[in-house]
């Protein structure tokens, strides 16, 4: 591929899903208008979502989901020998997501409730470096498309790769936004790794964290803000938990 | 021509989820044929139990990276009805464009990125935008289109921000509204360049005769609550909907099953329109008729047109959802409400079927018991047995396995299964 003079290989990417929603994998696809300028960057080996096409040759390996299965652990183990560059795609993948709330309960009693006296394999979800290395992390729930195709670009080109340092807060203030503290709601903005361009404070709900903690963050300030305004430690509590991205942190 | 021989294939390319597909054939007859639901499960419901009610539909949401709207409705509609909270029109009106939004990302990507290429014979899309570039194009602009609707109208295309019990967090931007019209009329005439392509393709003749269930109101298209209706003359409540779907577990496979009146039944854009089809847009009706399609039909290939009328009424009353939003102050989006103890279903038609939430919630408006119960989990009994009867029929033809191994494949497919959301 021949571009602005300089010649660059198209990445020869694959990707895979585990236990999860493959809404992830679906932004891929989205974002219909830089589409095709997208696609031209990647030479497609193995997306089972899209094409009946398999092969096992390629060095990028997108990873979406988290493991909750045996059989999924030998299946990644076989990804992560093949993939020179493993990419946890996603909050499941990145921190275990929503899937996560299970493991408040026995896999035992989870069968129980939802599929009676009928024996059904589970194990408590873990993210995917639990299982393998990881080499670079894509949070969102969903991922952002836009960040995705900065990635990829900086694998294409061989550009460092970096995720923004800063919080939430940062791009919700810049979006002119009223604060959700102020309107008596706690908000994980102020710890939550931006990136996302406060998608969801900028509709008027709460940041629930689902690209993880910033870099440096405050937790004992954070806390302090939530104490001093009087609200709810047990929402708090639900919010940190909701995508299992503070698991340090929680209090 | 080979007489025994199995057809084994892992999970199935181009849908959502994992599902394998096996068929035996000895002495040219089919010994077995099976659809296996092999997805890992995720325990919404278990995941569901202690939340509090605000924070339900962003959990339920993430069962489906395709329909996550419908799946945040129905979460919110069982709520509001356990716990007697009413929203305002603005939210309600946005809420159906919100769907319609979703239903159109969801039918475009089914029709041309998984369903096209196999009438096409190619292994996916990306050889058709070299040979169809238009057609393609076409697809793209659709899905964007209907993205960008649920954009305006939920705050992001996957995973909606603003849909909340008791109304809206945030109103619709009228600009971005009015933008979005202009979109929809500048688009609209892609759906007839959809239609005269698939028009072109060809439609295997097969058919079992089945029970289609849909909601029905009584006034309009169903999309948002209703009474649960079946083909075959039933009749119930939204609430009572375990009397509708009879869910069952078999060994082989973490979805679960359900059945009506017969041995299986079926859920979707085609059990719409052959419930519905009176309530559909006059441009709707005239693009089924260009198909000679009429209810009731009892082709599953035929969910593929389905989808595609529906496509065309969806952009029909988008485009009057969006004139009245404009015309309304919208400034009361969202109900107050106290949290109540209660319980209640919330029925919607997701794209791929009747998509049910049941909640129970405490005084405090946490959840005590949930149940969810998915479109294809609906359809799961049909698929299995449409596999068996449209082998016989490939058989009786005299087709070869690997003709045989393709139509099963495409009547999967034709369902649109949304296999993740089915095991959830």
């Amino acid at each position: 591929m021949n571009q602005q003079g300089l010649r660059f290989e198209k990445l020869k990417i694959a990707s895979f899903d585990f236990t999860c929603c493959e809404g992830c994998q679906l932004q891929l696809a989205n974002r219909e208008s830089t589409l095709a300028d997208f696609l031209r960057l990647l030479d497609i080996r193995n997306f089972r979502e899209i094409s009946s096409e398999r092969h096992d040759d390629y060095d990028i390996a997108l990873i979406e989901g988290s493991i909750s299965r045996s059989d999924e652990v030998p299946r990644l183990q076989a990804i992560r020998r093949q993939a020179k560059v493993l990419v946890a795609f996603g909050t499941c993948a990145c921190f275990g997501g929503v899937n996560s709330l299970k493991n408040r309960v026995s896999s035992e009693a989870a069968v129980r409730e939802v599929y009676g006296e009928m024996k059904v394999e589970t194990m408590p979800v873990r993210r995917v470096s639990e299982v393998v290395k990881v080499d670079l992390s894509i949070p969102g729930c969903p991922v952002a498309k836009e960040e995705v195709e900065r990635i990829i670009v900086s694998l294409v080109t061989g550009a460092q790769v970096a995720l923004p340092k800063y919080p939430v807060c940062v791009e919700c203030k810049a979006a002119l936004n009223t604060c959700l503290f102020e309107l008596g709601e706690i908000c994980l903005g102020p710890i939550t790794r931006a990136g996302c361009h406060a998608v969801c404070t900028t509709g008027k709900t709460p940041c629930l964290g689902c690209r993880g903690p910033a870099e440096e963050i405050n937790m004992e300030a954070f806390l302090h803000l939530v104490r001093e305004r009087g609200l709810s430690l047990g929402d708090l509590q639900e919010k940190l938990a909701f995508y299992n991205s503070f698991e340090a942190f929680t209090p | 021509m080979k007489r025994d021989y199995t057809i084994d294939i892992h999970h199935l390319t181009r849908v959502e989820g994992h599902a394998n597909i096996n068929i035996t054939v000895r002495e040219g007859r089919l010994v077995d044929a099976r659809w296996a639901v092999v997805e890992t499960p995720r325990f919404f419901e278990v995941m569901l139990k202690g939340m509090s009610a605000e924070r339900v539909p962003f959990l339920t949401s993430r069962i489906c990276g395709i329909c996550s709207i419908s799946h945040a409705l129905a979460s919110i509609r069982s709520l509001e009805r356990a716990m007697n909270i009413v929203p305002p029109i603005v939210a309600e009106k946005t809420r159906l464009l919100a769907m319609h939004g979703e239903t159109l990302q969801s039918h475009a990507l089914h029709l041309f990125f998984l369903a096209a290429p196999d009438f096409a014979g190619t292994a996916s899309v990306l050889p058709l935008m070299e040979s169809h570039p238009d057609i393609v194009r076409a697809g793209l602009k659709l899905k964007e289109l209907g993205n960008e609707i649920s954009r305006v109208t939920t705050g992001r295309c996957t995973h909606p921000v603003s849909l909340v019990v008791g109304g809206l967090s945030k109103a619709p931007d009228k600009a971005q509204l009015a933008a979005l019209q202009k979109m929809i009329r500048e688009r609209k005439p892609l759906l007839e360049t959809a239609c005269a392509f698939f028009r072109t393709l060809a439609i295997p003749d097969f058919s079992r005769e089945t029970e289609f269930i849909s909601l029905s109101n009584g006034t309009s298209y169903p999309a948002i609550g209703g009474d649960l209706v079946s083909s075959d003359g039933i009749r119930r409540d939204e609430n009572d909907y375990l009397l509708m779907t009879n869910e069952y577990t078999k060994d082989f496979s973490t979805t679960k099953f359900t059945r009506l009146s017969r041995e299986t039944s079926a859920a979707g854009a085609l059990a719409r329109f052959n419930n519905s089809s009176p309530f559909l847009h006059p441009e709707a009706l005239k693009a089924a008729e260009s198909f000679g399609f009429r209810p009731v039909c009892h082709n599953p290939f035929m969910n593929n047109i389905a989808q595609l009328v529906e496509c065309i009424h969806i952009l029909e009353d988008a485009e009057l959802l969006i004139e009245s939003l404009l015309d309304m102050e919208l400034s009361s989006i969202k109900t107050p409400w106290k949290a109540e103890a209660g319980s209640a279903t919330g029925a919607v038609e997701a794209p791929r079927g009747i998509l049910y939430h049941h909640m129970e919630t405490d005084s405090e408006g946490r959840v005590v018991k949930a149940d969810c119960i998915i479109p294809t989990t609906q359809n799961n009994a049909n698929i299995d047995l449409d596999l068996k009867a449209i082998t016989e029929w490939a058989l009786e033809k005299g087709k070869n396995d690997r003709e045989i191994e393709k139509l099963c494949e495409m009547v999967v497919r034709s369902y649109d299964p949304c296999i993740s959301c089915s095991v959830h």
